[in-house]
């Protein structure tokens, strides 16, 4: 078995030497060098193309899906094995989306034969671009009570209402959104999981200025939006709920450093500090830099540990709230620091510091999208704990 | 499995109450139970199966460990069974054999004999073995001996002229004096002074000058099994304080049901799943790849510091005044954090190793 995955490591290897281009061997760590995909993807270089053609033909965007949905049918060893021999020569990942870490998992789980067989390889090849549609101005931490309206109109769907902190919106061919299926029903039980395509008419959006200056967030408004009803469910009509839950376990993951690698992407905080001058000669600085270095470390091995688990079939849901918790306010205290490094330095725009204000300031969004730390703490508590409501 | 084996027989064998019915009884050691221990095939779970041992590894040291901190199970298991028997593992002459046979079955406990300041410092010893003829003499004085009180042989670790040399010797030579001392977790510690002490190449543990080929593996054993008692400690805690949540009435509600002490209960929680990951991956580590281990193990000692002191502090906290009571059990897991804490290096020693491991 080991031998196996030793054979396999060589041959990954190879692979990659052989087929990974040079422009594409950079880390990938800045936000411009994030390929997104999507029918209005403009590629930055021949480069980025020719490495997503050649992962996507191999199906190395998304190693875990079976096969026949365009992914390679890795195990989580080969993945693991795929991802570490990727970093070692600091290759860039060939695709990024919420298609990979959201949608395809949702359909992966709940989706009918056919809606997989439509939908995920196009995500695989980076061919469609997905936003998600779940907050409402009215409906933030209390998911459940979407009101965006849903009618069943005989031969399709018609859709009304207002989406909100849409990533991507403007920029995205299709949305899955939380649409109200049934008002009278009580308020977990008629939301319907939906699929609309972005093009349609009546589909408008907005980007949404934050306090750390231009972000990929929108508004997302439906007017009498037409959509078919063959295919555009996923899962039960009324019991989109589970879906959203199941789905959002994977976006808290991701947002925890799952699927990002916002806890560092391996690198020592001190190798960081230690290109910012003499910051470390400081021993308050010091001192909270080795904690966040602990804490880092520690919670990049939890984040391995439930991916083990889950792969082992030992239920992580409720737990992710754990992992969104404890990566977010990890990333928030990671980037006060680097702030306080950073001095006046960090206080100009685009300064000698890039774009670390802006980062900064984002970070503090990481404890309230996805559900806030509170409403971890409120489901770990009830859920995991086992506390009275 | 092992873990639920283990707690059976610990249930059984040695609950909280063992440990204070010790106290109560001014004593620190319960041979009993170490023999009951060493017949379930712990005190040899390191040791050689040719040595008589189970030979199961550090990931399954560390469980055992865990499960030993739920209940504050008072035993040589980590001096002996797990840091001494490490260190003879790294010797491999037939008195070493011999020793981890003895280990084994339970007839021979160790105490390792480093520190002699306040805090853990091998590095920074005084302790003395002056060269006489073919042998030495040992002079010093050792503080925080764990288990040193009723320990059958010491680890000694000493200055010689070209580096430190560990010693391996028993604990009644003469020109050694034990002083046992009131430990504040009600556990047993020496204070021992060598005077002249006589050792010969025989007692030495590995090479002359060369004590860390032997001493360091062992030292990153015992902290990665402390580390996990200090985990399973925190779980203890935890336990009773969660219950307590779920029963204790105030204002006419379950003080459970306070989302204050909730939100705070629950990132106790998340605290205690991430360090339960380091520990997991430092016994992992030791097992696969022990030349590297050192980062894995300083991780998770600093992390079960943290852990282990907040689980203890929230646990007092959210009990209210029964928690201050004797009469009550949660003030030996607070004792016990402390000095567990201080054992083998604390968090700033272990914070400080992970920093300089990773190039701060």
């Amino acid at each position: 078995m080991l031998d196996d995955l030793d054979q396999f490591r060589s041959e990954t290897r190879a692979w990659l030497e052989e087929n990974c281009p040079p422009e594409m061997r950079d880390g990938g760590r800045t936000e411009d060098s994030i390929c997104w995909g999507g029918r209005n993807w403009v590629f930055t270089s021949d480069a980025q193309k020719t490495w997503l053609d050649r992962c996507a033909a191999k199906g190395l965007t998304v190693p875990t899906w079976p096969v026949e949905y365009g992914g390679a049918g890795y195990s989580r060893e080969q993945e693991k094995v795929f991802l570490e021999e990727l970093a070692a020569i600091d290759g860039r990942v060939p695709l990024r989306s919420f298609g990979i870490w959201m949608l395809g998992p949702a359909l992966l789980k709940f989706g009918t034969h056919d809606q997989k067989l439509e939908f995920l390889p196009p995500i695989a090849r980076g061919e469609i671009r997905w936003c998600q549609g779940y907050s409402e101005p009215g409906a933030g931490s209390d998911l459940a009570s979407v009101q965006t309206k849903c009618e069943d109109k005989g031969d399709h769907y018609l859709v009304n209402g207002q989406k909100i902190w849409t990533s991507y919106a403007d920029q995205a061919d299709a949305i899955f959104a939380l649409v109200r299926t049934d008002k009278d029903a009580p308020k977990h039980l008629g939301i319907t999981f939906l699929l609309i395509d972005m093009e349609t008419p009546g589909v408008t959006t907005r980007p949404i200025r934050l306090i750390s200056g231009k972000s990929p967030f929108c508004e997302t408004f439906f007017d009498d939006v037409v959509v078919p009803k063959e295919g555009r469910v996923v899962g039960t009509v009324n019991r989109g709920w589970d879906v959203a839950k199941y789905l959002l376990t994977h976006e808290r993951t991701m947002i925890s450093g799952g699927g990002g690698g916002i806890t560092g992407g391996g690198r020592s905080l001190g190798a960081v500090l230690a290109e910012e001058g003499d910051a470390l000669d400081d021993p308050v600085l010091r001192t909270s830099a080795m904690k966040t270095e602990l804490d880092t470390l520690a919670i990049g091995l939890t984040i391995e540990r439930y991916k083990d688990m889950a792969k082992a079939g030992q239920g992580t849901g409720d737990a992710s709230a754990m992992l969104k918790y404890m990566g977010t306010e990890l990333n928030k205290n990671r980037l006060e620091l680097m702030m306080s490094v950073g001095g006046s330095d960090a206080l100009e725009w685009d300064g000698p510091t890039g774009s670390r204000p802006a980062d900064w300031l984002r970070t503090k969004a990481n404890s309230i999208e996805g559900g806030t730390s509170e409403v971890m703490l409120g489901i770990i508590s009830r859920r995991v704990l086992g506390l009275p409501g | 499995m092992l873990a639920d084996s283990a707690r059976g027989f610990l249930d059984e064998k040695a609950p909280v109450g063992h440990l204070r019915a010790l106290r109560d009884a001014g004593k620190t050691h319960d041979p009993a139970l170490w023999k009951d221990m060493a017949e379930m095939g712990w005190a040899g779970i390191l040791v050689p199966e040719e040595a008589g041992g189970a030979d199961m590894g550090m990931a399954a040291a560390c469980i055992l460990a865990e499960e030993m901190g739920k209940t504050l199970v008072t035993s040589p298991f980590l001096s002996s069974a797990v840091i001494a028997a490490t260190a003879l593992k790294h010797v491999s002459d037939d008195r070493a054999k011999a020793a981890l046979s003895a280990i084994a079955s339970g007839e021979l406990t160790y105490a390792l004999a480093v520190d002699e300041g306040r805090k853990f410092a091998p590095e920074k010893i005084e302790t003395e073995a002056r060269r006489d003829g073919n042998g030495f003499r040992l002079s010093g004085t050792k503080t925080f001996v764990v288990d040193g009180g009723f320990a059958d042989r010491l680890l000694v670790l000493a200055k010689t002229e070209g580096g430190l040399t560990l010693f391996d010797i028993p604990a009644d030579r003469a020109g050694i004096t034990k002083t046992a001392r009131s430990m504040v977790d009600s556990r047993d510690a020496a204070e021992i002074v060598l005077a002249d002490v006589e050792a010969t190449g025989e007692d030495v543990l590995g090479q002359v000058d060369d004590a860390m080929a032997v001493l360091k593996p062992a030292l990153e054993a015992g902290q990665a099994a402390l580390a996990a008692e200090m985990t399973g400690l925190a779980a203890g805690a935890f336990g009773m304080t969660t219950t307590y949540l779920k029963e204790r009435k105030q204002f006419g509600q379950l003080i459970g049901s306070f989302q204050v002490l909730q939100h705070r209960a629950a990132h106790l929680w998340c605290e205690m799943e991430v360090t339960a990951s380091a520990i997991a991956h430092a016994g992992r580590k030791l097992d696969e790849d022990p030349a590297n281990a050192a980062l894995a193990v300083s991780l998770a000692k600093a992390r079960a510091a943290e852990t282990a002191k907040l689980a203890v502090i929230e646990g007092v906290q959210m009990h209210g005044g029964i928690g201050m009571t004797d009469a009550f059990d949660m003030g030996f897991f607070m004792k016990r954090a402390r000095a567990a804490t201080e054992w083998l290096g604390d968090y700033g020693y272990h914070a400080a190793q992970v920093a300089r491991l990773r190039g701060f």
